[in-house]
């Protein structure tokens, strides 16, 4: 599956979709470490993510581990409740940067 | 949940009779499970409920009846089918069954290895964030025989789950753990089924466990079930043998001299 990438001011937002599990969740990595390599700050919108497993999850964790190591921003945005236990299960909600949307983390960006 | 619209049954046994030799230890079992229901069969030692979950994994087949699984019979599943099944259940054994000659994090990951193709990154970091969600990170490098018996027990639940499976069993889960870890697992058992939808089947001699976490109870006792209900129907039960299990209480069996006898000759029945 191809997701949709856009930039939204300086974030680059990768949009990932429905089922992110053991079968999908090798091109969600692929896709997100393509764009850190490329030293882009990234966003992940979750919003159009109905089912997380743990694969999804630990590719969101390696992006960020990358993002921190090579001095880029990373977080997750749209994140649905369905998604946010899943997070929790595993404490991580207290660990990605989280925001309701890009342009939310953006104007949080601005504040801080 | 499942009470909130009808959902197909996950598990649907139907009249199960299964014997060890020519004793009968499962006498027309039947019973479905529903969608991203906590199902505790419940029973004290020796009422067949270790024998029931081994048939619902289809480890044994049985001398009649059916077990149907996430819409699949799998009394006639071929070795290949069932593996095909096998990665959508995970199973935290009563031992741990955890191979003695590898890490924990080798055990952990080993189901990853048969079913999946993942990068080695991903699958390290999905064996940590198990071993967080049942508290023993840090110990991967440990082999088996270095941890404690409930420290066995909780790498075993985290192998269950490395594959986020649909349908997770578990084989008294509770037993021989501390009062602390063994709450803990019952509030895991919980959030997998609201975080993860999974369906769960417990078997277990525990009560305050099986009241704390069962949607359902299903009180086996001499290979039957006695009733399949709510907490609340149970604990109500007038049955006087679930009465009897509730309060511990010693059951007061006949004997039949002669069926007894012969069965410590052995000879046939």
């Amino acid at each position: 599956m191809e997701y949709q990438a856009r930039v939204e001011g300086p974030y680059t937002v990768i949009a990932l979709a429905g089922e992110v599990d053991l079968h999908y969740s090798p091109q969600a990595r692929e896709q997100i470490l393509h764009h850190l390599g490329e030293q882009k700050n990234l966003l992940v919108d979750l919003s159009m993510v109905n089912y997380i497993d743990s694969s999804g999850v630990a590719s969101l964790v390696e992006g960020y581990q990358l993002a921190r190591k090579t001095g880029l921003a990373f977080g997750l945005v749209g994140v649905s409740e369905a998604v946010l236990q899943v997070l929790q299960l595993a404490r991580l909600d207290k660990v990605f940067p989280i925001h309701a949307s890009a342009s939310e983390r953006i104007v949080s960006d601005e504040q801080a | 949940m499942a009470s909130d619209r009808p959902q197909p049954a996950i598990i649907e046994v139907q009249d199960l009779v299964a014997h060890y030799g020519v004793r009968r230890i499962l006498d027309g079992i039947s019973l479905t499970v529903n969608d991203g229901e906590i199902m505790v069969i419940m029973g004290g030692s020796g009422s067949g409920k270790s024998t029931l979950l081994r048939y619902l994994l289809g480890l044994n087949r049985p001398t009649s009846g059916k077990v149907r699984m996430l819409g699949k019979d799998i009394t006639h599943m071929s070795g290949q089918e069932l593996f095909e099944l096998r990665r959508n259940i995970g199973v935290a054994f009563q031992g741990g069954a955890l191979f003695g000659s590898m890490t924990v994090g080798e055990n952990i990951r080993l189901p990853l290895r048969e079913h999946a193709k993942l990068d080695e990154q991903t699958m390290q970091i999905m064996t940590r964030m198990k071993l967080e969600v049942v508290n023993l990170l840090g110990f991967e490098d440990l082999m088996p025989a270095e941890l404690s018996g409930g420290m066995v027990k909780r790498a075993a639940v985290a192998r269950a789950i490395i594959m986020d499976p649909k349908l997770l069993f578990f084989d008294e889960p509770s037993a021989g753990l501390d009062p602390v870890t063994a709450a803990e697992l019952d509030e895991l058992i919980l959030r997998l089924r609201d975080a993860m939808h999974m369906t769960i089947i417990v078997v277990t001699h525990e009560l305050e466990s099986a009241f704390k976490i069962a949607d359902r109870i299903a009180v086996l006792d001499a290979g039957k079930i006695l009733l399949c209900g709510s907490v609340d129907e149970v604990r109500q039960s007038g049955d006087e043998r679930i009465q009897d299990i509730l309060n511990r209480r010693p059951r007061n069996e006949d004997v039949d001299p002669e069926e007894y006898l012969r069965r410590l000759t052995g000879e046939a029945l």
